[in-house]
């Protein structure tokens, strides 16, 4: 199977469904003639022409709302923002335009339109250009919200939020587009709402998405050295969430603890704790773990910028504080 | 007008209940008969039916925690209904202690001198077992859970987690300390204390009430003993093909205890003194043959009781049985099906047991104590010696009711049954 890096399986994802469908447009800044800030739309351009691959000026409120109009009447943008950092220029087009229509009109307008770019911290961008977005996002009742880890997943949930008649917002991150990993050849999907047991284990369940997974799974691997079996589930969709398969496990190991490289308060992380808590009560050995983002601003300083991120030393310590070891 | 909800007497001789499980909360809406909570009596868990309609006001004692028959333990009223003279006058009923409730004047004083009287003062105040208030155990719902399920007292255990919670490992180490004890040893008491200090264990209800009755049993009711070897070649083999005859039951195959309660029964039919009471100024006979199991549980023992023997076929007492075995193993049995035993059986073979003699179980008059069935040399009556499988059955009669001669005769005639079934149709 061929080994690919993230970026190029989003750049197939995108080729293959603008191939498939005349409707999929791609926009946003520098995503034409530059080939994307991060070269996620290499070649585009060329083999789609201007009409369909378009460069936007600098106005993320702008040409968020030109999507959601366009999507409006029967086309399916993909909106890439340079930074979901960005997005929150076009938080209002968001929120109350793309996330309400099909409910305020009765389902007569669909929406069907993805906004994409990186989400959350990459390395030396300071407090203004570090932050996550997956808390704000899936806080809104009318959006799909998914954060892919693999390439793989990253490839085939692309393609299905293309095809998605709901609006989707699709979490990436900076670090992530050069990490490389299996692709199949042939075409597939991967369905939005259904999240993947990465490792199984018995005696705790870590629960992350997108970028930490990375870390998740090497913390994963220090508890093994320890002697202690850890279970890491990827949720990959974030809204709608896999509740069920998070249930099982948790049900499963009785001990949970969740990585969101977020703010800890009123964030998606404790959210998932809270649901757990709830519907896994009786199940529970220990309180629900939260490894989350220090609740600062991002600092510039590169020792602090990592000490406030989760770090395999973190999501250790969370784990055996549940396992009382 | 709120109402106190009042502990109930949830079985004949229950005196405390514990809280197992509080199903409404405060502010919920209460309805006739519908479940408030969950009480463990001296026996099982029962549940709580509610008598009074309102809303759940206050919870008086919570899950965990301990009250006397006739002690509130919720208040159910109107919405925003001021409850708090009654709150005050619940607050002052003395501590359930065994001294106070023998002297209730006496309470108010003993407590309000504590404080004066220092330490010491406090200590002869509280003579009775160490109460430990189960609100303030900690532990984790898992455990809780777990507890409940497997009948363990969880106040007995000492936890492990943060700040003393007891959590998965300490059930799972107190099962795994049971289980090296056998299946009678009670949980949550310590092993050989590998601390080498002594522990003052608290005494639960259960364990209250099965030695008050076989302590009442044994010291009133004068015991003798008759032992018996039996062959029971000819029922394991009668057990052997009935279960190759019967549909593969999920349940299991018919267990050499139905054979036994149906042979003790048939018995029974031809010497109804055996099965009788004494009551002190007569001599109760009983209509019926219902015929109690001794049945070990992680904390104590119960006696599930297969009524009317006489009239039921060996397949349908091993139903009986089985179903109430599977009760006691979920707590759920009620009084109704564990009293009133006219004879009872208790077997320790599977524990290895050659023989043993059992303490009456009142009601009754007589108690068979069945040991091991096991390969033996035997003598025949022809002189040659062969191998058999042999089972030592022995009888304790309360000798108010049956005579030695009545309880040798109808060990004896036991024996012949069970090694001649055909007889039993004479």
């Amino acid at each position: 199977m061929p080994v690919i890096a993230f970026r190029q399986a989003l750049k197939d994802a995108m080729d293959e469904e603008m191939a498939r469908d005349q409707n999929v447009i791609l926009m946003g800044e520098e995503v034409a003639q530059y080939n994307g800030a991060y070269k996620v739309s290499q070649g585009l351009l060329d083999k789609y022409g201007p009409e369909r691959v378009i460069d936007t000026p600098i106005t993320e409120e702008g040409f968020t709302g030109v999507g959601i109009g366009a999507a409006m009447v029967g086309l399916r943008p993909i909106v890439e923002w340079m930074t979901l950092n960005f997005s929150a220029q076009a938080f209002d087009q968001v929120l109350n335009n793309a996330a309400k229509l099909r409910h305020m009109s009765g389902g007569q307008l669909n929406v069907p339109i993805v906004f994409r770019g990186p989400n959350g911290p990459a390395e030396y961008l300071s407090s203004q250009h570090s932050q996550s977005f997956q808390a704000f996002y899936s806080h809104i009742p009318g959006l799909k919200v998914v954060a892919p880890y693999t390439p793989h997943d990253a490839k085939g949930m692309l393609k299905s939020a293309i095809r998605d008649d709901n609006p989707v917002i699709f979490l990436e991150n900076e670090m992530m587009y050069a990490w490389k990993g299996e692709v199949p050849e042939e075409e597939y999907l991967v369905a939005l709402g259904k999240a993947d047991i990465k490792r199984t284990g018995e005696e705790v369940t870590l629960i992350s998405f997108s970028k930490p997974m990375q870390t998740v799974l090497e913390a994963a691997e220090v508890l093994e050295k320890e002697g202690y079996s850890a279970e890491v589930l990827d949720l990959r969709s974030l809204r709608p969430l896999d509740e069920e398969a998070v249930f099982a496990s948790v049900v499963k190991t009785n001990r949970c603890v969740i990585i969101d490289n977020d703010w800890p308060m009123a964030s998606f992380g404790s959210y998932l704790g809270w649901l757990i808590s709830k519907n896994c009560f009786d199940s529970l050995d220990a309180p629900v773990e939260l490894v989350a983002m220090e609740d600062v601003p991002m600092p510039y300083n590169h020792n602090l910028e990592l000490a406030v991120q989760p770090s395999v030393e973190k999501i250790v310590t969370a784990a055996k504080r549940v396992m009382y070891v | 007008m709120a109402e106190q909800v009042l502990m109930l007497a949830l079985s004949p001789t229950m005196e405390e209940g514990t809280i197992v499980k509080w199903h409404k909360k405060e502010g919920d809406p209460v309805a006739q008969s519908d479940i408030i909570c969950e009480v463990e009596t001296d026996k099982a868990t029962m549940e709580y039916e509610a008598v009074d309609e309102g809303t759940l006001l206050k919870i008086l004692v919570h899950d965990g925690g301990q009250a006397r028959v006739g002690e509130p333990i919720a208040v159910v009223g109107e919405p925003g209904e001021d409850i708090s003279g009654m709150l005050k006058e619940a607050e002052q009923k003395p501590e359930p202690d065994a001294s106070e409730s023998a002297a209730p004047e006496s309470a108010v004083p003993q407590v309000k001198a504590a404080p004066a009287g220092g330490a010491a003062g406090a200590a002869a105040t509280t003579p009775s077992a160490p109460q430990v208030p189960a609100g303030e155990v900690k532990a984790s719902p898992l455990a809780r859970k777990m507890a409940t399920g497997h009948g363990i007292d969880i106040r007995v255990l000492r936890g492990s987690g943060p700040a003393g919670r007891i959590v998965k490992r300490d059930i799972e180490n107190a099962l795994r300390r049971a289980a090296s004890y056998g299946p009678a040893a009670a949980v949550g008491v310590q092993g050989p204390a590998a601390s080498g200090k002594d522990e003052r264990i608290p005494v639960s209800g259960k364990r209250k009430i099965i030695a008050q009755r076989l302590a009442e049993s044994k010291f009133s009711a004068p015991h003798y003993y008759l032992r018996i070897d039996v062959d029971a070649g000819a029922m394991m083999a009668a057990r052997q093909r009935l279960n190759a005859r019967l549909p593969k039951d999920p349940a299991g195959k018919v267990s050499p205890n139905a054979f036994l309660i149906k042979f003790v029964a048939e018995t029974l039919k031809k010497y109804p003194v055996v099965n009788s009471s004494w009551q002190g100024d007569a001599i109760l006979r009983f209509g019926k043959i219902d015929i109690a199991l001794a049945v070990a549980q992680d904390d104590g023992l119960i006696t599930p009781v297969v009524r009317d023997c006489g009239s039921k076929g060996i397949v349908q007492i091993d139903r009986d049985l089985k179903n109430l075995i599977d009760k006691v193993h979920n707590n759920k049995l009620t009084p109704d099906e564990y009293n009133g035993a006219t004879f009872t059986i208790s077997s320790l073979g599977t524990s290895g047991i050659l023989e043993f003699t059992a303490i009456i179980n009142p009601p009754g008059s007589a108690i068979l104590a069945v040991g091991r069935i096991h390969k033996a040399p035997v003598v025949g009556d022809d002189g040659a010696i062969g191998v058999r499988s042999q089972m030592m059955l022995t009888l304790s009669c309360d000798h108010r009711v049956i005579d030695g001669a009545v309880g040798a005769a109808f060990l004896s005639d036991l024996k012949a049954f069970i090694e001649y079934p055909i007889d039993l149709l004479y």
